[in-house]
């Protein structure tokens, strides 16, 4: 079975019981489960998360910032030792190396842009190697994940009920 | 007030239809019903249309659409199909799929000419030929057959009067199609009575486990069939209502001669989007078929399971089930379902006699839709039982 096949359905529908992946797949269930679960041990499926719409709900508790970090890379070993101190934090949801004028890219979430500040300040600003951040509030998401966050795709159905 | 004309008054209105005006009464139901894709049309598409309208392409074209737009088809139909037109003389786009049948029934027909239809079949051929003055012959299709078309049973129904078929593979309701090896059956029935093949293509890009297969493939037939295609459903572009005939040059001329007085042209800003979904949409078709697919999978499975017999349609988004073993007639099954556990399909018979004894449940729905809507239709024949 193509571990591809499963990753792609996973991806889009994390919901998925084996059983709905089985019958996609045309596989039996074990066999199904079985791929789950290697891809869980070697931590291939890191986790199954809920896309929100933040704009809708959670606001006065959600403020999410993009943080633009520079730092000075490390002999034999790079940007991973000071990349491992900033991904630690639990407030850093998503971290990239990048290319370009910036080395890390963090989105960082808090309950409040005077949290999210502090954090950059207090946390990023400080660890080893980082030498400057610039921080950017998100004002308003439109797409997550591939879901655009509209009221127009949220009241989805503008097909008719039956039709030839 | 003076009658008006009997043909219209008589005709009866689609069982679909009756359906539909219970359905849409009623709150939380979740349908299994519609005939379109659930994809939005791809933004490059629409993008391409908006930018038309900003460029002022808001004229009348040719009679038989933007010559770029014809061409882009031709190209498109020769190198995914290997059907041969051609672009100056052969292609005439029409207002969707529905027009070409219409206009090509009326460009053939003389009253009284008979025109064999495959049962069940789309809900839209018995009314035009109807309108057109023919007289229409049924070939019942099988769930044992597949729901495919068989050189015997072909045989039987044409007369002297046949003047004309229309098939329509793969079908829209049943999922069947015709393959390559199927049709080499008919091909020499086809050539002996000289009868017209109107094509209705639509599914085309629908298919699945296997190549499409069309029977404007073969040369020794090629100019007595009418193909009639479209972009609603491979390129989810249903409201745009635009389609096309591939003819040979005088049928291709004499249906311009009818479309020309009814319609003038296709509207423009469709014209453009089409001629952008053919030149940069495949990946698109790609992608959508692909999710058809693992919805048709998963739906086929958990149908057989609950005890619905469900062919593998190969193409389509439509499932067939037979409901038989459920005691139930088509629409009482369909008004229960609909009743019970506000789940809404359509009932077999609104797609001919044939389609007694089936329902139709459409697949162009998420995932999700799907699985709450099999959980409802378990409950529903469990509680049968």
């Amino acid at each position: 079975m193509n571990q591809n096949q499963i990753l792609d359905l996973l991806e889009n529908d994390a919901r998925l019981t084996s059983q709905d992946l089985a019958d996609i797949l045309n596989e039996d269930v074990e066999t199904v489960k079985k791929a789950v679960r290697d891809l869980e041990d070697d931590k291939i499926i890191c986790g199954y998360h809920t896309v929100i719409n933040y704009n809708k709900a959670l606001r006065d508790q959600k403020v999410l910032a993009y943080i633009e970090v520079r730092c000075t890379p490390i002999r034999n070993q790079g940007y991973d030792k000071t990349a491992f101190a900033i991904a630690q934090y639990p407030e850093v949801d998503t971290m990239y190396l990048l290319s370009g004028d910036c080395d890390f890219l963090c989105l960082v979430q808090g309950k409040t842009m005077f949290e999210v500040a502090r954090f950059v300040s207090d946390k990023i600003a400080c660890v080893e190697n980082v030498l400057s951040t610039k921080t950017l509030f998100v004002l308003k998401e439109y797409k997550t994940r591939g879901i655009v966050m509209d009221e127009r795709s949220i009241n989805e159905e503008d097909r008719l009920v039956v039709t030839p | 007030m003076k009658p008006i004309s009997n043909k219209v008054a008589n005709m009866k209105p689609s069982g679909i239809r009756k359906f539909f005006d219970l359905a849409s009464t009623m709150k939380g139901v979740i349908s299994l019903g519609v005939g379109e894709p659930d994809f939005d049309t791809p933004w490059h598409i629409s993008d391409y249309a908006i930018n038309s309208l900003y460029n002022g392409k808001t004229h009348y074209t040719a009679n038989r659409g933007l010559l770029e737009l014809r061409k882009e088809i031709t190209k498109f139909h020769k190198e995914r199909y290997n059907q041969i037109y051609d672009p100056e003389t052969e292609v005439l786009v029409t207002v969707g799929g529905s027009e070409g049948i219409d206009i090509a029934m009326r460009t053939i027909l003389e009253p009284g000419d008979e025109v064999i239809v495959l049962d069940p079949n789309y809900v839209a051929y018995a009314p035009t030929i109807e309108l057109a003055g023919g007289v229409m012959k049924s070939i019942t299709l099988t769930e044992e057959n597949e729901f495919k078309l068989l050189p015997e049973d072909l045989k039987a129904v044409i007369t002297d009067k046949t003047k004309a078929m229309i098939i329509n593979f793969p079908s829209n309701p049943t999922g069947g199609v015709m393959t390559k090896e199927d049709y080499e059956k008919i091909v020499p029935i086809i050539k002996e009575s000289d009868i017209y093949v109107v094509s209705d293509e639509i599914y085309a890009e629908l298919s699945f486990d296997q190549e499409f297969a069309s029977l404007a493939q073969f040369p020794e037939i090629r100019d007595q069939i009418i193909v009639v295609n479209g972009f609603s459903k491979a390129f989810a572009m249903t409201g745009w209502r635009l389609g096309y005939i591939l003819s040979n040059k005088y049928l291709s001329r004499m249906m311009t001669k009818v479309h020309q007085y009814v319609i003038m042209s296709a509207p423009t800003m469709a014209q453009h989007a089409a001629i952008e979904a053919l030149k940069n949409g495949y990946d698109d078709v790609v992608r959508m078929r692909k999710d058809y697919e693992n919805r048709r999978n998963l739906l086929v499975k958990r149908l057989n399971r609950m005890g619905l017999k469900t062919n593998m349609p190969h193409g389509t988004f439509y499932v067939f089930p037979n409901i038989t073993p459920t005691g139930l007639d088509s629409e009482t099954f369909c008004n229960r379902l609909l009743e019970e556990e506000k789940v809404a399909c359509v009932p077999g018979n609104a797609f001919g006699d044939s389609g007694e004894g089936f329902i139709r449940i459409s697949y162009a729905y998420s995932i999700d839709h799907i699985i709450e809507a099999c959980n409802r239709i378990e409950h529903f024949i469990s509680n049968l039982g």
